[in-house]
């Protein structure tokens, strides 16, 4: 995007701005919304979290296998512990399935021995290997030629996606402003000392923002930014595919167990895992590419999951299959987080490589900016009135029907069904599109209410949701997009043929 | 919660179901209702705008819409209820019925009998395994449909559909006449999947480009559909290297099949044929478990809607005779099976009884097409009971033998009835 003379123009002072609204700005966010600050949010999307957010395996590692020494190491076992009270705030679905490394070989054996030892150094707690034999009795469907397993039980799973949702809803009912669609294009630079300069603000496609701290939180896209600042590691962001296969719930033989297969020094293997909704989950694939925006699924990555998948679970079949997707990690070459604030500059903390267990981690690194922000130079004092409780709106399906009568009764919208496998009515989609972060696409309804997910993926809801969308947001139906610019569903009314056709 | 008693409650309003109100009515049911989620009835009629039905029941070309409305005028003056923009989201062995709408929120309907008339919805199978993006663009055909003929909005301007179901080849025509491109229909099998008439009357006489054994293996474009490539399949269906085509297209439609939608029907206990993904039914349309029936492509996905109207005239008379206790079981049951070149047959179960009362119908779809005469034969222990001629066999047309009371006697006291094609010749 060119920078126009307009964009400069200053729209606003804030205390802290944070850029991209994925989980980990999000949680930012919500965390500095506990004090006194003017905070702003922002992401270029249409919607929170559609970047690395919204694509992964989600598991909250429990931290055995970040080496020690390393600050992703000592933040994922901390972010793991603060994780499970962070959903319980946020009304986020989690399960403490606790997670298993998988055995086939001797040697295997004495690979997680390494995982249990590092863990131990770090203080992941309950680490155990447990005999093939109760590994089978815990997942029958495991290959029978399993020697062992790395028993994790602080391990789990959760929901990326809504975790990012309300983390960015919570900030947004505690002061912060959320602008969406709004890109950093640039940074204000003024002087400062004699070795620093100061990034005094941001400039995007709304006008420019002046900020005493700037943070970087742009996943893949943190080298875009950092090249404006000149700031340069000894490593450079590459995108990281990771496909992945999605069962249907119903699916007969799903595993309904985290299970990795024991690391290579090459590849940390395919998993088998279940959502927290209950589907089972085949992946990531590890795909090194250029294009930060290839979010495409290749037949080769889907026959490597296949195979991967099946020496962990032999008897597995590919049937079921309710969508395959690929997303994309921010590999860097240190393989480690860096969070900090660079040293040439006053009021900018970057984030860079913020790739897994970032999930795990993010509430740790989260506390861990914080930290960096007093350092800069501002002042935390807590909010008297801060509410760190943000009640998710409810979910019809999952209601009793004397809850739903009540519903009904209240806003008859829940008595119209609008997505036929999910349950999900026309009630629970106005109230996503007029809550606190807006979903006006139609993935971004997706997302929040799991509509176009079941057996018909969007055959039924398609032309409902789209009408919905029109009459809500006050647009016509051909400007409904699914997800980004250029996602229009419509073409054009009917009954009138295309210029020169 | 809203509570209401009927003798035949009809959970779905296309033509099975209306029939079946219609029949239950007849056969002296007092109060009988309809339940139709949409906010009119007449089901999946009212979006198929083309002609081409009744051709059997009324000797006249009429479109979806003229043929529900006779329906629907005819339930009216037999005094159906209706209820419209009703979801039914629960249905137990015990027959009780639990929907919501905007109007009364939950509504329970106790019913002494129920016929299931649901319909069928789209596979979307073919589009979950390609690779590729997961761009705006990509529909099932039937949801095209929608758009453009419910809606009034165009969903693309150049398409490729992938199979050759009925619903991709008539929405190739309609996307045509609304002056959208069709850039090619591609087929996996080596043969249509769709009905002969809709191939010469949507596809032939459009000029539209359709290639069989070849399928998508790709999809391109980040936001918006941009290009489908296509590959010729080996036998296995496999894609074969070096026969790539990059299709520059803006949508791609998915007519890749049908599958009876019967989620409710499991939540009552309903068992279902793995082959036809519909309840297993006898000759009067009732499923395993007592009172509830079922009729037209929530049994097995039909061509013709005429057939659909029939089933759901005799599953409704059933139900009506059920409800007002006018039936007698009797326990005398016949398997009906599928014998060579057979995929499946309707009724699975039937009463040699009723057949010696009157005549009955068995419909059947082949599994592989034979272009050439075949014998098509009923055998009751191995024994022939009937046998009859048909010019070719194709798995997209479904075929009907018809056994009358003579043949009575040939089945009366055999364990299994067996229907086979076999080749003349
Ligand atoms: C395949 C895969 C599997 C993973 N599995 C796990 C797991 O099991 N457990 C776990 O803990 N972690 C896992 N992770 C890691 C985890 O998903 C990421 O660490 C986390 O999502 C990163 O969040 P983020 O907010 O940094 O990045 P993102 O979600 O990418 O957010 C960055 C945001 O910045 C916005 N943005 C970018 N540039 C700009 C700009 N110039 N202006 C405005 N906005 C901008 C983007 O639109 C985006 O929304 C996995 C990652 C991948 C890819
Ligand atoms: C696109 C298309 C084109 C066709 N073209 C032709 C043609 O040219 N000629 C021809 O003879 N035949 C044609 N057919 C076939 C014929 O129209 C169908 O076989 C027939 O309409 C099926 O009738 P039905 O009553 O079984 O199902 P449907 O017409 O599908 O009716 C089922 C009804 O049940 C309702 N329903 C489902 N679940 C619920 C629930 N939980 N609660 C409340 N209501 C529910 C649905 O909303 C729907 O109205 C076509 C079919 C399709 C799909």
């Amino acid at each position: 995007m060119d920078i126009k003379e307009e964009y400069k123009e200053v729209k606003g002072k804030y205390d802290v701005i944070i850029i991209g609204a994925g989980l980990v700005g999000s949680i930012i966010a919500r965390r500095l919304s506990q004090y006194e600050l003017d905070i702003l949010l922002i992401d270029k999307e249409p919607d929170v979290g559609t970047g690395t957010s919204k694509a992964n395996t989600a598991i909250v590692h429990a931290g055995y296998d970040s080496p020690f020494g390393t600050l992703r190491g000592k933040l994922v076992v901390k972010g793991n512990r603060m994780f499970y009270p962070m959903c319980e705030e946020l009304d986020v679905p989690y399960k403490i399935t606790g997670t298993y490394v998988v055995a086939l070989t001797d040697e295997d054996l004495k690979t997680l021995e390494k995982l249990m030892e590092n863990g131990r150094k770090k203080g992941v707690p309950g680490l155990e290997i447990i005999s093939g034999e109760e590994m089978r009795r815990r997942e029958p469907l495991v290959n029978p030629e399993t020697t062992g397993a790395l028993y994790a039980p602080t391990g789990g799973v959760s929901d990326p996606f809504m975790l990012t949702v309300a983390a960015a809803e919570n900030a947004v009912m505690n002061g912060t402003d959320l602008m969406l669609e709004t890109k950093a294009l640039d940074f204000v630079v003024e002087p400062f000392s004699l070795h620093k300069k100061k990034v005094a603000g941001v400039v995007t496609n709304r006008g420019t923002f002046l900020a005493d701290v700037t943070i970087a939180s742009a996943g893949l896209y943190c080298d875009e930014l950092m090249e404006k600042l000149d700031i340069k590691y000894d490593f450079y962001v590459r995108a990281r595919k990771g496909e992945y296969y999605v069962f249907d719930k119903a699916k007969k033989g799903s595993v309904h167990n985290v299970l990795f297969p024991c690391p290579t020094p090459v590849t940390k293997g395919i998993l088998v895992t279940t959502t927290v909704h209950g589907n089972m989950l085949l992946g990531p694939t590890a795909y090194e590419l250029k294009d930060k925006e290839d979010t495409s699924v290749r037949a080769e990555g889907l026959a490597e999951l296949r195979e991967g998948a099946k020496r962990l679970v032999p008897s597995l079949e590919i049937t079921d299959v309710i969508r395959v997707f690929a997303g994309l990690r921010a590999g860097g070459f240190l393989h480690d987080f860096i969070i900090e604030a660079p040293a040439k500059y006053w009021g900018f903390i970057n984030l860079a490589g913020i790739e897994s267990p970032g999930m795990a981690s993010s509430p740790a690194i989260a506390e861990y900016v914080e930290n960096l922000v007093r350092e800069q130079g501002l002042e935390l004092r807590k909010k008297k009135d801060w509410n760190p409780i943000r009640v998710g709106r409810p979910d019809f399906s999952e209601l009793s029907p004397e809850e739903q009568a009540i519903l009904i009764e209240k806003d008859p919208r829940y008595g119209r069904i609008v997505c036929r496998c999910e349950t999900v009515t026309e009630g629970e989609i106005v109230a996503e599109i007029h809550s606190p972060v807006p979903a006006r696409t139609y993935d971004a309804l997706k997302r929040r209410t799991w509509l176009g997910t079941g057996r018909c993926q969007g055959g039924f809801d398609t032309p409902r949701v789209i009408e919905i969308l029109s009459r809500e947001l006050g647009i016509p139906p051909t400007e409904v997009i699914k997800e980004s610019w250029g996602s229009n569903f419509l073409t054009r009314p009917t009954k009138d043929v295309p210029e020169g056709g | 919660m809203f509570e209401k008693q009927y003798d035949v409650a009809v959970i779905g309003s296309g033509p099975g179901g209306l029939a079946a109100a219609i029949a239950a009515k007849e056969a002296g049911a007092q109060d009988v209702v309809v339940i139709e989620r949409d906010v009119e009835l007449g089901g999946i009629l009212l979006q198929c705008i083309h002609n081409g039905f009744g051709s059997v029941i009324f000797k006249e070309d009429l479109t979806g819409p003229e043929y529900a409305y006779r329906f629907i005028d005819q339930a009216r003056e037999v005094g159906v209820e209706a209820m419209m923009d009703t979801f039914v989201l629960d249905l137990t062995p015990h027959r009780e019925i639990y929907a919501i709408n905007k109007r009364d929120g939950m509504v329970k309907i106790n019913a002494r009998a129920v016929v299931l008339a649901m319909g069928c919805r789209e596979r979307p199978r073919g589009a979950l395994a390609i690779p590729g993006f997961r761009p705006a663009g990509i529909y099932t055909a039937g949801t095209a449909q929608r758009l453009v003929n419910i809606e009034g909005y165009m969903p693309g301007e150049r398409f490729v559909i992938l199979g050759s179901g009925d619903i991709g080849m008539i929405m190739a025509r309609r996307l045509t006449f609304e002056g959208a491109k069709v850039e090619r229909m591609l087929e996996i099998l080596p043969y249509i999947s769709g009905l002969k008439r809709n191939y010469v009357q949507c596809v032939l006489d459009y000029n539209i480009p359709l290639q069989l054994q070849r399928t998508v293996i790709d999809i391109k474009g980040r936001n918006r559909v941009e290009a489908v490539v296509s590959a010729q399949v080996d036998e296995h269906w496999q894609p074969i290297p070096g026969t790539e085509e990059t299709i520059p297209c803006d949508t791609l439609l998915l007519s890749v099949g049908l599958i009876p939608e019967n989620e409710l029907s499991k939540k009552a206990g309903v068992e279902l044929n793995p082959l036809t993904g519909g309840p297993y039914v006898d000759d009067t349309m009732q499923t395993n478990v007592p009172g509830i029936f079922a009729a037209g492509n929530v049994v097995h996905v039909y061509d013709l809607v005429d057939w659909v109207t029939k089933a759901g005239l005799l599953a409704g008379r059933h139900a009506g005779e059920y409800a007002t206790q006018r039936r007698t079981e009797s326990d005398r049951k016949l398997r009906v099976v599928a014998g060579d070149n057979v995929h499946h047959v309707i009724p699975e179960v039937l009463d040699p009884s009723d057949l010696e009362r009157e005549p009955l119908e068995l419909q059947f779809r082949v599994r592989r097409p034979v272009e050439a005469p075949v014998w098509v034969k009923v055998e009751a222990d191995g024994e022939l009971v009937k046998r009859k001629t048909e010019r070719y066999v194709r798995p997209s047309e479904m075929i009907m033998v018809k056994l009358s009371p003579k043949d009575y006697d040939k089945v009366a006291g055999a364990k299994k009835l067996s229907v086979r094609v076999e080749e003349k010749g």
